[in-house]
């Protein structure tokens, strides 16, 4: 049914028309009333007053509060995945180890992190930190928690990636007497982290959202919802503020996602017929280096 | 390992669990149903509810939990004055109308939150359905709702299980982010415990996190089975 939804309902003669032009209005009051509640409310408060929109639009507001804030929210978050990559693909091989021991220790390590809330990984991290270093690092206790916790879910999408190649993959490493080492360093993983690369720019919009966290509790780092909260305070104009943050947000993580489906949409062009050709070409184009290069030539089989 | 805290009357570990329980409990509930709803109007004839839907969940689904739960509190109670709870009198009145009022405001806010998954998931499972199914449906008569309510989504739903324990396990962890505005829950006490205790740190850190694993594994082993059990074989 993925194609078509409109299969649910038949194409709506006179009477169905009638129907859903009286729902559409229906919902239309009910859409209005509640928005004119909204309304009606702010404006009893007086929250419509200019006065209280214009910090949005002065420099002062973002240079002193929301720059400084937006920056430590990317700021945490890049580190996170940056770190987080590496940790997540040792865990995911580890985890598809031919020892049993390790196996074991790596699922035990992902399970135990991904079963526990970021906000009390954090809260630790940041006890940790104290109590190793004798100061405290709001910015490492935020870092520490989201790797944690992100390094365990990437090791799932890892694992999953190297398990959705086909088995002849390994079988060809095999025949031509790669090492084990080998075989996942030249030939598995590359495969797998083009395939995965559209589920880890999706993880990056729960990373980016998950840094709003570390500015609760102790950690109290600076990030954009809390910054943001210091200048509705000072400015006295908190509900805009946060209005404000939640569009940036929602921009941000709405452009995350469209760059996950698109690469997601060149990645599997990429592996089809005539077009394949011309993504080898223009591998470097295509965001890759030779390990782009590799999954084209081999990537009929492949499946993303 | 000093585990002397866990007698404590000041570090009420187990009623704060509770809370986080009470929460889970009433906003997968909420979140149920809205979600269904909303993929209900995600799919159905009348393009003003699909735009909606469309819309509210791509909104809401982007906008960071902790600012959701702390807009509850500072915009729709301060400002759009939204009382959940009736005060009572005298001081005992006042606090117990700010317990349930937040209590109330934080599951309000889960459900807006974890209705958009719930609602994607399912949207998920109706794709799952073959389209001869509404179409045989369609040609006996039955029209859009009975489609949906009496062929699609019992089957949609079967699919789903799965995916929607892993909302739930989700919305459990979530929970702890009431701390912003609620007080009885676990990680606001982990804080008060860690900074009270902090040589025991350690020790705080494994009861917990053995509060959550005990919490969360159950559910998806739990509901794994059942998913299994219920799947439509095709």
């Amino acid at each position: 049914m993925s194609s078509n939804l409109a299969v649910l309902y038949d194409i709506p003669g006179p009477k169905a028309r009638r129907r859903n032009l009286i729902l559409t209005i229906v919902f239309l009051i009910l859409l209005a009333a509640g928005l004119w509640w909204v309304y009606a409310k702010l404006d009893a408060k007086g929250q419509f007053d200019w006065k209280l929109w214009k910090p949005i639009f002065q420099a002062n507001t973002w240079t002193t509060y929301l720059l400084p804030g937006l920056w430590n929210t990317i700021k945490a978050a890049l580190i996170s995945v940056v770190i987080a990559l590496p940790i997540g693909a040792l865990l995911g091989v580890a985890r598809l180890s031919d020892h049993r021991w390790v196996r074991w220790v790596a699922s035990v390590i992902v399970e135990f992190f991904r079963a526990i809330p970021v906000i009390i990984l954090m809260v630790f991290a940041y006890t940790l930190w104290f109590t190793v270093f004798g100061s405290s690092s709001p910015l490492a206790s935020v870092v520490i928690g989201l790797v944690l916790y992100n390094g365990s879910v990437l090791a799932e999408v890892f694992r999953a990636g190297i398990q959705s190649l086909p088995k002849g993959q390994t079988e060809a490493s095999m025949a031509i007497g790669l090492s084990k080492s080998q075989m996942m360093g030249q030939i598995l993983l590359p495969q797998a982290l083009t395939a995965m690369l559209p589920a880890v720019v999706s993880q990056l919009v729960v990373i980016l959202k998950d840094t709003a966290l570390g500015g609760l509790l102790l950690m109290g780092y600076n990030e954009l919802r809390r910054a943001a909260n210091t200048a509705g305070t000072n400015l006295k104009d908190q509900l805009q503020m946060y209005v404000l943050i939640a569009v940036v947000y929602i921009v941000l993580n709405l452009l995350l996602t469209s760059t996950a489906s698109l690469l997601e949409k060149r990645l599997r062009r990429g592996k089809r017929g005539p077009r394949e050709l011309a993504v080898m070409m223009t591998g470097a184009e295509a965001g890759g280096g030779p390990s782009m290069v590799v999954t084209d030539e081999q990537g009929n089989q492949t499946i993303a | 390992m000093d585990f002397s805290f866990l007698s404590n009357p000041d570090y009420p570990i187990l009623k704060a669990f509770w809370g986080n329980i009470q929460l889970t409990f009433w906003s997968a509930i909420g979140a149920l149903i809205l979600g269904t709803v909303l993929a209900g109007m995600r799919v159905s004839p009348v393009p003003l509810m699909r735009g909606f839907s469309t819309v509210y969940v791509n909104i809401v689904r982007n906008t960071p939990l902790t600012l959701i739960i702390i807009m509850m509190s500072q915009v729709l109670y301060t400002q759009l004055g939204l009382k959940l709870a009736s005060r009572g009198a005298g001081a005992q009145g006042a606090i117990d109308f700010l317990y349930n009022q937040n209590f109330r405001l934080a599951v309000l806010g889960f459900i807006l939150y974890t209705s958009t998954f719930v609602s994607e998931a399912i949207r998920s499972g109706i794709n799952t359905v073959p389209a001869g199914q509404a179409e045989a449906a369609r040609a006996i008569g039955m029209k859009f709702t009975q489609v949906l309510g009496i062929v699609v989504l019992p089957q949609a739903f079967r699919a789903v299980i799965a995916p929607l324990a892993s909302v739930l396990i989700a919305l459990i962890k979530n929970t702890t982010v009431a701390a912003a505005i609620f007080s009885a829950e676990i990680a606001g006490l982990m804080a008060t415990m860690m900074e009270n205790e902090a040589d025991k740190f350690v020790a705080i850190f494994i009861i917990i996190a053995a509060g959550f694993i005990i919490l969360t594994l159950p559910v998806g082993i739990l509901l794994g089975r059942v998913a299994q059990k219920v799947a439509v074989k095709r």
